[in-house]
């Protein structure tokens, strides 16, 4: 963990430059709000900003726990079939039990989630097995489980507790609520990342696991940490589905892992982990999907949309190479003045 | 730092490819094709008796596009209780996905089963002939129903309603609400989805008639059978067109997205949202009066339908001959039309006055 060892100077500059990496992505984002306001001036309207915030809650809150995976040097590909399943399976519960509140709501798809993560770190950290492989199985397995539970049923908005809708449509001072779940635990998770030695430990991990476990990183836990707070990310994600929806079947959210890593890597975290901020990967998350509305405001053809994203992700990843190049020759500079 | 991005980085990428292509198998709920190109009759050599009996004990299979699929799963339904009024003994099977192939393996089974009759909701139209006709070289009737398989390759298909009445009467229910002016988009579901844009072809030939003069279609839009993407589209052409006066979502992830984006917005009232949706889906908007009124066609008679001309072509009372008359159980007397088809009839409207009386 180049970063972090290195003298105080060193980090300022390495900072400096991933900050920089941020502030292009809210760069982008601006001249895109921009352009579209000035073809459409409704974009911009109490209405539209309220659009915007809440296409890109849910899928900002997946990015936050997907890029503590990613930082890890991990991935957790099961996340969109546990938002599938945690929207259907908590669905059936709120419907065949009224009485019930968001309170329960949330915690029951919290807890369905951490059961997921456990699976994933168990299998990840303790097993050995390439993050890749254990978390595209058990993306089938969980979609699998889904599809056997739900069995051809559908849910649908009439029969939830009015809480529950209301807790996907209302607001208060006239911010929704979702957004705002989602801003509460990015900063969380962010403050926690940056602030903690052990949230230090997760970026040492993905500079170099052996070099952290060499360095008394409790690497196996870190690294389950981060699938549980992945999966259990994923549940809250799974009820706030439901509640927008309100609508579910068993393929919700399939093929959302996708979106979720392009979201990470487009803000900034790096794939091969031990870089990035969580901060980062949900603002790519705001910049995707604001993308997709901007597209539609502008009329342009909805074929163009997704390989607008995919150059998008290209544009990402080579920054991400050149910045990186660039962060190491400085820090070979500076050890040798140094001395180092 | 850095030990390999590049081959990391290129894994990933190739995950994401895989998964993506299993993602975009997940099909939409419905896609009936009008077939209009002239066709050979199949197999009509053998005459029909209009007043045998049907056969007790028949054994019939259902094959759904995906066992899955909310929609599929009441006509199924409706199908097998339909085959236990007329003492036989019917089952669903099927694919968990909706790709092309995945039904091949369930036909070949349900031959070895020796099967009386089985239908099937195709997933595609090519990809299940062969075993379908190795079935029928076997004696085993052969009736699609939802969507169809190409038809030199089944006796009978059972039409949920021509695409033309769809297309029509969705502009016609739409131009009622907002008295005949306006501008007025369409959300649909994918880009090729063939049976959505069948009826889109329908709506903008009945707009070219007088009484659609003030109304002009600003635009077609695809959701994806998404909810999150029909959902963006939405809000989308609302943005876009400020002076959209009506939507016509003509499938039932589409419909619901837009009921609720409007009804969670300032556009309610002001937007009329119609489209194909089903009664459980939109009770909520109904009720809470984002949506008027919008149709569809009765799923559980489809089924009913589809599992009694199946039972009647094993009895020996159709052939499958263009003009064959045939009784349905209690939805009464069918005629077979052109290409072996069999229509169940107008789209059925579906307001706040009767919405209760139905629960799929």
């Amino acid at each position: 963990m180049t970063a972090v060892t290195a003298g105080r100077s060193t980090r300022g500059i390495v900072d400096l430059v991933f900050r920089a990496r941020e502030l292009s992505i809210v760069l982008a984002l601006a001249v895109l709000v921009a352009v579209t306001a000035a073809a459409n001036g409704n974009f911009l309207s109490a209405q539209g900003l309220k659009d915007i915030f809440l296409n890109a809650a849910i899928l900002a809150l997946l990015a936050v726990g997907q890029s503590f995976v990613v930082i890890t040097r991990n991935i957790d590909l099961s996340v969109g079939s546990v938002v599938g399943l945690v929207a259907f399976t908590v669905g059936d519960v709120l419907a065949a039990n009224q009485g019930l509140g968001v309170g329960v709501a949330i915690v029951l798809g919290i807890v369905i989630g951490c059961v997921c993560g456990l699976v994933n770190g168990l299998l990840v950290s303790f097993g050995k097995v390439p993050a890749l492989v254990v978390t595209l199985g058990t993306l089938y397995v969980i979609q699998g489980l889904d599809h056997a539970i739900a069995h051809g049923r559908q849910i649908n908005a009439v029969d939830l507790p009015r809480s529950v809708l209301s807790l996907g449509n209302g607001s208060v001072l006239g911010i929704p609520y979702l957004p705002l779940i989602t801003v509460v635990v990015m900063l969380a998770v962010g403050y926690y990342l940056r602030s903690y030695a052990s949230g230090r430990d997760f970026y040492a991990i993905g500079s170099s696991p052996e070099a952290a476990g060499l360095a008394g990183v409790p690497v196996r836990r870190r690294v389950m940490a981060a699938y549980l707070l992945s999966g259990a990310l994923a549940g809250l994600g799974g009820v706030l589905w439901l509640a927008r929806f309100g609508t579910v079947v068993a393929d919700d959210a399939h093929g959302w892992e996708l979106q979720v890593v392009s979201a990470v890597v487009v803000g900034g975290v790096a794939i091969t982990g031990g870089v990035g901020t969580v901060y980062g990967a949900a603002l790519g998350a705001l910049l995707l999907t604001t993308i997709t509305s901007a597209l539609v405001v502008l009329k342009v053809n909805p074929f163009w949309q997704q390989a607008i994203t995919g150059a998008l992700l290209l544009l990402a990843i080579s920054v991400d190479r050149v910045l990186a190049l660039r962060v190491a020759r400085i820090l070979r500079r500076r050890n040798a003045r140094h001395g180092s | 730092m850095f030990t390999s991005p590049r081959r990391f980085t290129s894994v990933v990428a190739m995950v994401g490819l895989v998964s993506l292509g299993l993602a975009a198998c997940g099909g939409t709920t419905k896609e009936s094709t009008s077939s209009q190109a002239p066709a050979a009759p199949a197999q009509t050599s053998a005459t029909a008796d209009p007043n045998a009996p049907i056969k007790e004990g028949l054994k019939v299979a259902f094959l759904p596009k995906q066992i899955n699929n909310p929609y599929l799963t009441i006509l199924d339904k409706a199908g097998i209780d339909a085959a236990a009024e007329y003492k036989g003994t019917a089952k669903e099977v099927g694919p968990s996905d909706a790709s092309a192939s995945s039904q091949v393996s369930y036909i070949n089974t349900l031959i070895q089963q020796q099967q009386d009759a089985i239908l099937i909701s195709a997933n595609d139209a090519n990809a299940v002939c062969g075993p379908l006709n190795q079935a029928r070289a076997k004696g085993i009737k052969v009736v699609s129903y939802d969507s169809d398989a190409s038809k030199d390759c089944r006796d009978l298909f059972i039409n949920q309603a021509s695409s033309e009445d769809v297309g029509r009467s969705e502009v016609k229910m739409l131009a009622d609400m907002i008295d005949h002016k306006g501008e007025i988009a369409v959300l649909s579901a994918t880009a090729n989805a063939t049976n959505q844009n069948t009826w889109i072809e329908f709506m903008k030939d009945e707009l070219t008639k007088p009484e659609y003069k003030d109304m002009k279609l600003v635009k077609v839009a695809y959701g994806d059978d998404d909810d999150q993407k029909s959902f963006q589209e939405t809000q989308g052409l609302l943005q876009a067109y400020p002076n959209l006066k009506g939507i016509i979502a003509p499938t039932t992830v589409g419909i619901a997205a837009a009921a609720r984006y409007v009804s969670g917005s300032k556009y309610k009232g002001k937007i009329v949202v119609t489209g194909l949706g089903t009664p459980n889906q939109m009770r909520e908007f109904v009720k809470n009066g984002t949506v008027e009124k919008f149709a569809l066609w009765n799923p559980k008679d489809l089924g009913y339908l589809a599992s009694y001309a199946a039972a009647s072509l094993v009895s020996g009372r159709i052939t499958g001959a263009e003009g064959e008359k045939f009784t349905a159980g209690k939805l009464g007397e069918f005629t077979i039309g052109k290409d072996a088809e069999v229509i169940l009839g107008p789209p059925f409207t579906f307001d706040a006055n009767n919405i209760d009386d139905f629960d799929f």
